[in-house]
């Protein structure tokens, strides 16, 4: 059993009690899946047609792999376009010149604070409003994306330069480096890896989000295999259990990256001297 | 511009519904991500499996999915409903599928506020006998909640962000009523800046008041 600091390994009569708990707990867990049993049963939706299709490859070849391929290339592009605007905005609002650190400052809080689903209407409708150009719908919900987590991402390269001590660029200029060589070749490095567990946690709303092109009609995994697959098959209730399955495997796969990464990175950080031991909370990302 | 100003009171009231339901949303969100917090540092199992199961799911499916199951799934195929009328049926379940989603943020940084509390504090609530509830509801729950007064105030951002996914659920609130004007043609851009006005104004302020609290409140150690 797991110590936690939260409660001492029980003796024999608090074992006693925590197994009264633990079948209290468990009837009541079976209480409520047997009550989601009946709905699902008074609906129908054990019925065997139900789920059948999703044993059937030419479901998974026509519509749900597609839509797949859709909710991954937008992420794909959206990831690297938002870390490209992150790298330059997170940068920007570093510069020792006003007039960079100021408008960097702006667009990043601008796009922090409005809803990623607002960019992605306005990206669409704006660009045909004004110059009269119908964009699809992929493009849209990139726009969106990476908007929102390029300027998240903005901030989290800020804190990962601030963290760096300042001996490091300061030994850099030391060396004769210019201050584009000390950005490119000591402060990003350090700070990319420093930050690496809070890039790929926000790679996981990067995918997450793609599904709001559900609402634009764009044709990722939510629109073909929660729209167009129930149209056929009537099964609303089963695709959403499936769909959902796939996203979660596919974000604990990229959490679990995360997670790997961040013992990684303290693992290497315990042979340098600590700077401080208080135990610090991450801001941790939600979408 | 000139829509946004004519248009002025369904605007604002499409504003009062996306803070009406972050804010009931919210509460919902802290009071479940605080059950789930105490059963995923629970000394039985069975809470911990289930409080982590819960969490990984609702944390890895899109908003617009939990958000879609409970209008199409729950309400239409499952006949689970909250009320006759449609739109007061609508507000709950946007309200249903907004704190199911955010009570596992909640959860996590709940988690993380545990964590930060001092060991020293758990032995001494032990040690004068308190159970672990006791020591939970009056020992570490008080200074771990302290301590995420920050990382709650980005969740309750994000929430209000969020709350725009509900058009999907078919309630509307301000980014639906944003898309329908933009729909009737009348200036794409000042009726963006103005929406994208009012989400500034609601959650800009609410930053600086968490970040404002969390330095106030911070627990001295």
């Amino acid at each position: 059993m797991s110590t936690s600091i939260l409660y001492d390994i029980p003796g024999p009569r608090t074992r006693l009690r925590n197994n009264v708990y633990a079948l209290l707990g468990a009837i009541g867990l079976i209480v409520i899946a047997y009550f989601v049993y009946s709905k699902f049963d008074q609906a129908g939706q054990w019925s065997a047609k139900l789920w059948t299709p999703f044993i059937d490859p030419q479901v998974w070849t026509g519509q749900i792999l597609p839509g797949l391929a859709g909710t991954l290339s937008a992420a794909l592009v959206a990831a690297i376009l938002s870390l490209l605007f992150g790298v330059v905005f997170g940068l920007g609002r570093l510069s020792e010149h006003r007039w960079l650190r100021l408008p960097s400052a702006t667009i990043v809080e601008f796009f922090r604070s409005i809803p990623v689903l607002m960019m992605i209407f306005f990206a669409q409708a704006g660009a045909f409003d004004l110059f009269g150009y119908t964009m699809s719908a992929f493009t849209a919900v990139v726009i969106g994306l990476t908007l929102y987590n390029g300027s998240v991402l903005a901030e989290v390269f800020r804190a990962g330069i601030t963290s760096i001590p300042r001996g490091q660029a300061e030994a850099a200029y030391a060396i004769g480096l210019r201050k584009s060589g000390v950005i490119r070749l000591i402060l990003l490095p350090q700070a990319v890896t420093a930050m690496m567990p809070a890039i790929v946690s926000q790679m996981v709303v990067v995918l997450k989000d793609t599904a709001l092109g559900y609402i634009i009609a764009y044709e990722e995994l939510l629109n073909t295999g929660f729209r167009q697959l129930p149209a056929t098959f009537a099964n609303i209730v089963p695709a959403a259990i499936v769909i959902a399955a796939i996203y979660i495997l596919i974000n604990l796969g990229l959490g679990q990256v995360a997670h790997w990464l961040e013992r990684r990175s303290r693992r290497s950080r315990l042979k340098a001297p600590r700077t401080s031991t208080r135990s610090t909370i991450p801001q941790g990302t939600v979408t | 511009m000139n829509a946004l100003i004519s248009n002025l009171d369904s605007v604002l009231a499409s504003f009062w519904a996306t803070i009406r339901l972050t804010v009931v949303s919210a509460i919902f969100a802290l009071i479940l991500g605080t059950i789930l917090a105490t059963m995923r540092v629970a000394p039985t199992p069975v809470f911990r499996l289930a409080g982590t199961v819960y969490v990984n799911t609702l944390r890895n499916t899109p908003l617009t999915l939990v958000l879609l199951f409970c209008s199409l799934g729950i309400s239409n195929v499952l006949k689970l409903n909250f009320s006759d009328d449609p739109s007061v049926n609508g507000y709950w379940f946007a309200v249903l599928g907004l704190s199911a989603y955010t009570s596992a943020f909640v959860c996590e940084s709940l988690r993380a506020g545990i964590g930060t509390v001092s060991l020293g504090q758990a032995e001494a609530a032990r040690a004068i006998g308190l159970t672990f509830v006791q020591s939970l509801r009056l020992i570490i729950l008080p200074q771990a909640f302290r301590s995420v007064i920050g990382p709650l105030g980005s969740v309750l951002i994000a929430l209000t962000k969020n709350t725009t996914v509900v058009i999907v659920a078919g309630y509307a609130e301000a980014a639906y009523l944003m898309s329908e004007m933009i729909y009737e043609g009348s200036g794409t851009v000042p009726i963006f800046l103005g929406f994208a006005l009012g989400f500034i104004v609601l959650t800009l302020p609410t930053g600086f008041f968490f970040s404002w609290l969390s330095k106030r409140m911070a627990v001295v150690r």
